[in-house]
């Protein structure tokens, strides 16, 4: 059974019919990516499965429950973790506070700084970050604790919205790693980007969006094959 | 002559200062988060004032004020006072203002000022009927004073304002830098959808900034009447409005800016009260002293907008 199902979803954003008829689904211990071009609508459907902007026909099915009409807080409750486009950290909280802050829920300190380790071993650049403000750090240093903040709450789904965005080569590249080291380890991932080579190479299966409706999907491999992505997408 | 007062000036101004500035945390915490100026605020001032009266009135009625300690008897009126005030907050909260959220700015604003008129209304009304009269005076719980290095007397009921107005800040500052639940109120003013990403419920957040600015402004009620004596239902309008300017003059939103925008605002009133008619040779007298405030605070908002502590507002995208 899928751990995430959208079931023909519709979102309307500011007017514009942003989502038409989504389905798409990830199963426990898959990455799945969800690749098109700008304002094709991935933010769109990240946003709606977590309840920021709601769906108004369709339903989401999370974990064998109907999250369609819940709220944002206790869709992250049930083990969604969304790390938003543009990181989205929190600037005047220092790294160690950001990092509480994704395990918000969590009441036990001593699994919060348990995670809080387990973030460094991924990321060792916070570690020594730990008392900066989040918003001094550089782009990539952002991306790692916005990354890491998701992952303090032990999702199990990891929702990332374009996290090569902004990012030098070397760094999507780490990034990327991560990700599969993540997905290794147990984590579910959905991954949305525009940078399709790479989402393909790290994903088990792909969906392709284009103005709010899936015009493909497949496998990562046969996809990254497709003439029709390679041409649209991996030019 | 002039400097043999200036000890008392400074404590009088010390005294009116962290009143104002605890209810200037009131405004400023409202409007980090909502970015709504929470007009009633100084009106929650004000029915603390009265709640804190009639527990102290009810108490001296059964006859178990003689005889209690004051500081006790202190303690007891605020720990009342706030939970009511704080519950009050609470409440107008979720009555008058979150049914407006997403409506354009002005209409919550709108809504404020009608709760500021109602409570007015409310007080007013209920202690005619219960009283007969709606000016009270409140059993004060200090007399006396202490010295100063010799320098200037402090009425005690003064010294605790001062030193209960700093335990209240300083219990404010550690919850906000130090709790959970604080930590998360600075998320979520920053950025309230991606804190509700992190599990965190924002309108549980928005009614602990509310329940807390609100048992503050309560508090301070409270020690209004001891300092003060007497109290009308009309006090909140004036305190309230120095209040707001304090936490504007510190910078709106921020939490030491508030603070230190109240004790400002406080000395510059004071002193200007003192020393305005004997320097210019009574032409501006002591009933001046709002002016002379309230100009050094456009003199400090013209060249730095933001506040002495502000930040300068970005426009959001």
């Amino acid at each position: 059974m899928a751990l995430l199902e959208l079931q023909n979803v519709h979102t309307f954003y500011g007017g514009i019919h942003a989502l038409k008829g989504l389905s798409i689904s990830v199963n426990p211990g898959e990455v799945v990516t969800l690749i098109g071009s700008n304002g094709a609508g991935k933010s769109t459907t990240l946003k709606t499965i977590c309840g920021q902007t709601r769906a108004r026909e369709g339903k989401i099915i999370f974990d064998g429950k109907d999250i369609t009409q819940m709220k944002t807080h206790d869709i992250a409750m049930l083990g969604i973790a969304h790390v938003p486009e543009g990181r989205r950290i929190f600037p005047k909280l220092t790294v160690q506070e950001n990092l509480e802050m994704g395990a918000f829920f969590t009441k036990d300190k001593h699994l919060i700084q348990e995670g809080i380790e387990r973030a460094f071993q991924y990321f060792p650049r916070l570690k020594e970050r730990i008392s900066q403000k989040g918003g001094t750090m550089s782009g990539g240093e952002q991306q790692m604790l916005a990354i890491a903040r998701g992952l303090m709450m032990k999702p199990k789904i990891l929702m990332l919205d374009e996290p090569s965005m902004g990012l030098a080569p070397i760094l999507v590249e780490q990034i990327f790693e991560i990700v599969t080291e993540l997905n290794r380890e147990g984590t579910t991932i959905l991954l949305v980007e525009q940078n399709a080579n790479q989402a393909l190479s790290v994903a088990h299966r792909g969906y392709v969006i284009q103005t709010g409706e899936i015009i493909l999907k497949d496998d990562a491999k046969t996809l990254l094959a497709n003439p029709q992505v390679r041409e649209a997408y991996l030019a | 002559m002039l400097l043999s007062i200036l000890p008392q000036v400074l404590v009088d101004g010390l005294t009116l200062g962290f009143m104002y500035a605890v209810v200037a945390l009131g405004y400023t915490m409202v409007y980090g988060i909502l970015e709504f100026i929470n007009f009633a605020h100084g009106e929650i001032f004000m029915v603390g004032a009265f709640v804190g009266t009639e527990v102290l009135l009810i108490t001296d009625a059964i006859g178990a004020l003689e005889g209690m300690n004051p500081y006790v008897a202190l303690f007891m009126t605020l720990i009342i006072t706030m939970i009511l005030t704080g519950a009050l907050g609470v409440g107008i909260e979720r009555l008058a203002y979150r049914p407006l959220r997403g409506a354009p700015r002005l209409v919550p604003l709108i809504s404020a000022i009608g709760v500021s008129f109602l409570l007015q209304d409310v007080v007013r009304f209920t202690e005619a009927i219960a009283r007969n009269e709606f000016y009270l005076n409140t059993p004060v719980l200090f007399s006396g004073t202490v010295s100063v290095f010799g320098i200037a007397t402090i009425p005690i009921k003064g010294l605790v304002v001062i030193i209960l107005a700093i335990v209240l800040m300083i219990a404010l500052t550690l919850f906000i830098g130090k709790t959970k639940w604080g930590i998360a109120m600075r998320a979520v003013a920053l950025d309230p959808s991606t804190a509700s990403l992190m599990t965190i419920n924002v309108d549980k957040v928005i009614m602990l900034t509310f329940l807390i600015g609100s048992s503050l402004g309560g508090a301070t009620g409270v020690l209004f009447a001891q300092n003060y004596g007497t109290i009308d239902p009309y006090i909140g309008f004036i305190l309230g409005m120095k209040a707001f300017t304090a936490a504007v003059l510190g910078g709106i939103g921020n939490l030491r800016g508030a603070m230190v925008g109240g004790v400002l605002l406080g000395m510059l009133e004071s002193l200007a009260g003192a020393y305005m008619g004997p320097l210019t040779n009574q032409a501006f007298g002591a009933e001046y002293k709002d002016v002379f405030a309230f100009s050094i605070l456009i003199l400090v908002l013209l060249f730095k907008p933001e506040g002495l502590f502000g930040e300068a507002v970005k426009e959001k995208v």
